[in-house]
């Protein structure tokens, strides 16, 4: 384990609530002493960070400070869970004695779990917040201000963000010591409005990592993002209304991995699945794609926005294959999921605080690439749609039925990309769509760094990827009828 | 009562902030506190799932200096953490720009009566209560059809709140609320194919929430009505958007006249007041101070009085939703809409939802809307849908798999018919909203 992020960790949250480790085991034995299978202690110490400029000047700030406890017992399929926002040890001991109300209710079956394992950081435990100073935070914000004005005179309004966040996390888990993790993640977002003739379009492009405000600075990035907002904007004021029915669809590479992440991803995760409740519970080892289609979730990959070193169960994460060759071979698991199923967890344990529970849940989820080249996918589509970049989607797990909204989109002409058309909502089937893709780039590529999930009221950053793609019909949300 | 104990500790602790804000050299300050415990259980197949114990508090500070602002957020109220709370709230404010417009509401503008809204019906409610309550609720739901195979279980909740918010200019208040709720989520399948629904009540006081078992029957039988639900062909047609998703129509009309929206010029409403936005037979309006209402509030986000607002009277727009701030940059009077709407009301016409369906005679009924698809600046409209085909006012099958489209500003001129069949659960109070015609995809 990296021994310098959880000593950054005990630093950050033991130190000031004057807690010691003993302090811990204690609750942890008074926890385990019920009849509960298991049982768990999340602590957090987050600050976070954001700057606005608009209208040229830095027109808000704030500084957040959270930090709590989160205390979880398990027994067979329940869950008690107490938090609060003050860390001593009487507030400990007392939401012990609420969540064990669940133990009396349960049976008992203790189960032990294996040891900590060693694994790997995936990223340096810094704070992105004192990476620049104020000043410097301000003196980039506007410096990438005025250069993105001077990019077309059609720009109206730019407003750029920037938030820095740092995450300290101590685990107490059943039968094995304390675990810690120290998460650096930054963002930026740049939103132009342009305006010609009296008609106005929007355009909005992002990126971050779990790194420092130096990855904006490093290889154009900030600039890269405001050209490519000015320039969807600039192809929207061009768009024709877009065509409504069934028709064969490219998608671009990188963010349109938002894809993967509704039609599939959610389905797989471990919770659905124990309670059959998705349209993919109980088919492992069924075709759910084209041959030509796999598709991982991987929370191992440097420095990227949905990585962790361990879940916020302390589980070291990993690359697990979803499907492979379009064979669905497994689900996404926590800890409570994986003992329900008799499978391993997979370190997708995740939480958006100490004051929510964790749940199965994505990391980076990715299609590896294929081996078409993407101007020969584009060639192959006779009249169809391609779309190059998303806003959000959302899934109903249970029908399968997933929706995401084009924000840039052409029509493909006799293999041409031809007319830019209006944000289009798609609409698909889960289990169906990849069953429909004919061909896979070789040009894969994952998104700048901008992914939020929600799933029950909870939000966690993640990951997309995806190689250029062609699904020989889904349905386009249009006007032109 | 102890709750009016715990509210006066507050209002000491905002002094202590703003005094604090004052003595690190801010030119004016507000604060706000909260504190919030609530418990949620869970059960799914007849069996406990989930027990949460919720407590929380927050404290966030916006102090100026002149012209400048910058805030601060915290977790932690204990003196220490105030201290470094406005500090860090004051170091981002010296590096902020100086804008003209920032700056505290008018004084004549801040709210001076404090009605009791009557939101605060504490729940004796035990974790054993509560289960027995979930038990009878998802019960209900499983017995309903045979149709009805799995479940996702039924939750009761129930919370109590306090806030506390005061400025430098001596504005300083606070009031407890609560807020339960039972919610209940059940899965069909008929051949081979799942489907899910849910219903949910929610109220201030738990006498007005609907009982566990009709929470329960509701849920399944929406779920029961969507099995065997097909895509429709392509095609334009009349769509009826049931009370439940009519509100957020609403709420995109009300993203596109905020002050936000206009002064960005990010709006497809933009100078529009004063101007024909819907027909006629449309009024909206905002009753901030219903008794135990939702929404109800005596001053907005910002300390600002609310009152009984005409938002669009025959169709025609009265008024924007302004913050001090958003007024200021639109030369405007601040409209006491920081944070958003209080109880907005959407005229009713005549009909019930069964003579609605006879209207629309042929036509789409949407129930559930998916996804984001709305552009907030072009108002192009673009979401994925389920609902039912109606033939002769009479719903024939269930549908999915589909999107409707079209332009907001264009299906706001062509809504046909408002119906009485209000949903009182939320902060936007409509009935079902008939539109003209919309673009359907389907297969
Ligand atoms: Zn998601």
């Amino acid at each position: 384990m990296d021994n310098s992020a959880f000593q950054l960790a005990k630093q950050a949250i033991l130190v000031p609530s004057d807690l010691q480790e003993s302090d811990i085991h204690r609750v942890m034995d008074q926890l385990l002493n019920g009849s509960v299978d298991n049982g768990d202690i999340y602590f957090q110490s987050s600050h976070y960070e954001s700057w606005v400029l608009e209208d040229g000047i830095i027109k808000e700030g704030s500084h957040n400070i959270e930090q709590g406890a989160g205390v979880r017992a398990l027994s067979g399929e329940k869950t008690g869970f107490a938090y609060s926002d003050k860390i001593d040890l009487p507030v400990l001991l007392s939401a012990v004695k609420n969540v064990q109300a669940i133990a009396r209710q349960g049976q008992t079956a203790k189960t032990s779990l294996p040891g900590r394992t060693p694994y790997p950081a995936l990223y340096a435990p810094i704070n992105p917040l004192s990476s620049l100073s104020d000043q410097e935070k301000v003196d980039f914000l506007r410096k990438i201000d005025a250069e993105t004005r001077k990019l077309d005179p059609r720009i109206e309004q730019v407003i750029i963000s920037l938030v820095g966040v740092q995450d300290h996390i101590l685990i107490a888990n059943q039968g094995s010591s304390l675990v810690g993790d120290v998460r650096p993640l930054v963002r930026m977002n740049v939103s132009v409005i342009v305006e010609e003739k009296g008609q106005r379009e929007q355009g909005s492009m992002g990126g971050g990592a779990r790194s420092d405000y130096h990855y904006f600075l490093e290889q154009d990035r900030a600039l890269g993002f405001a050209r490519e907002a000015v320039r969807q904007a600039l192809v929207n004021l061009e768009a024709i209304p877009a065509p409504a029915g069934s028709m064969p669809i490219v998608l671009g590479s990188g963010w349109p991995g938002i894809l993967l992440h509704e039609a599939i991803g959610h389905g797989l995760e471990g919770d659905f699945n124990r309670k059959g409740t998705s349209a993919f519970s109980g088919r492992v080892g069924e075709r759910v794609a084209s041959s030509l289609c796999t598709v991982v979730d991987d929370g191992t990959l440097q420095d990227r926005r949905g990585s962790l070193s361990i879940d916020d169960e302390g589980t070291p994460t990993q690359c697990t294959t979803l499907i492979e060759n379009g064979i669905l071979k497994g689900y996404m698991q926590d800890k409570l999921n994986a003992r329900l199923m008799g499978v391993q967890p997979t370190g997708n344990g995740r939480r958006e605080s100490y004051a929510h529970t964790p749940m199965p849940r994505m990391t980076n989820t990715y299609m590896l690439p294929g081996e078409s080249d993407p101007e020969e996918i584009l060639q192959s589509v006779k009249n169809g749609l391609y779309a190059k970049n998303f806003g959000g989607g959302q899934v109903d797990i249970t029908s399968g039925k997933f929706v995401f909204s084009a924000s840039e989109a052409y029509l493909i002409e006799n293999g041409k990309i031809t007319h830019p058309v209006k944000g289009a909502t798609l609409i698909g089937n889960g289990p169906d769509v990849l069953t429909r893709v004919s061909m896979v780039g070789n040009d894969l590529a994952l998104d700048s760094g901008v992914g939020t999930c929600g799933k029950e009221g909870q939000s966690v950053p993640v990951g997309v990827g995806q190689p250029t793609l062609k699904i020989d019909a889904l349905t386009v949300g249009g006007t032109n009828v | 009562m102890q709750t009016q104990q715990e509210i006066t500790r507050l209002q000491t602790t905002i002094h202590e902030l703003l005094l604090e804000a004052k003595n690190q050299g801010a030119s004016a300050a507000d604060a706000g506190l909260s504190i919030d415990n609530g418990l949620s259980v869970n059960v799914r197949l007849g069996d406990v799932e989930t027990i949460e114990h919720h407590c929380s508090q927050g404290l966030g500070i916006t102090v100026y200096f002149g012209q400048k602002k910058g805030s601060a957020n915290s977790t932690d109220l204990s003196e220490k953490s105030i201290k470094e709370t406005v500090t860090a709230a004051c170091s981002i404010a010296r590096y902020a720009s100086d804008d003209p417009y920032a700056g505290l509401p008018d004084p004549d503008r801040l709210a001076s009566e404090f009605k009791d809204l009557e939101l605060y019906h504490p729940w004796d409610l035990s974790p054993n209560d509560a289960i027995n309550l979930a038990l009878s609720c998802e019960d209900t739901a499983r017995q309903y059809h045979p149709d009805i195979s799995n479940s996702e279980g039924a939750s009761v909740d129930t919370y109590q709140g306090i806030r506390v918010f005061g400025n430098s200019l001596g504005f300083l208040h606070g009031y407890a609320s609560t807020r339960h709720s039972i919610s209940c989520s059940v899965l069909g399948e008929r051949d081979g194919n799942m489907e899910r629904d849910y219903w949910y009540s929610v109220a201030r006081n738990h006498k007005n929430l609907e009982s566990p078992e009709l929470v329960g029957k509701k849920a399944a039988e929406r779920t029961v009505l969507r099995l065997g639900a097909r895509s429709l062909t392509t095609r334009k047609a009349p769509v009826l958007y049931s009370a439940e998703v009519a509100s957020g129509l609403i709420s995109s009309f009300l993203g596109a006249i905020s002050g936000g929206s206009l002064y960005r010029k990010s709006s497809f409403l933009l100078d529009s007041l004063g101007t024909k936005v819907f027909p006629d037979f449309i009024n909206i309006y905002e009753q901030p101070h219903l008794l135990g209402a939702l929404g109800s509030a005596c001053y907005d986000a910002e300390g600002v009085t609310t009152k009984a607002n005409k938002i669009v009277t025959d169709g025609i727009l009265d008024s924007y939703l302004l913050s001090s701030y958003s007024a200021r940059k639109l030369d405007m009077q601040s409209t006491g809409h920081a944070g958003g709407v209080h109880n907005l009301c959407i005229s009713a016409g005549e009909q019930d939802f069964q003579q609605l369906l006879k209207q629309m005679d042929t036509g789409l009924l949407v129930t559930e809307l998916m996804g984001q698809g709305v552009n907030p600046v072009t108002g192009d409209y673009s979401r994925g849908a389920s609902g039912f085909w109606v033939e002769q006012g009479e719903i024939q099958y269930p549908v999915q798999e589909i999107t409707i489209a079209g332009n907001l500003k264009d299906m706001f001129q062509h809504i046909l018919a408002v119906g009485n069949d209000i949903d009182y659960r939320g902060n936007i109070r409509t009935g079902s909203i008939l539109i003209e015609e919309m673009a359907i995809a389907g297969e």
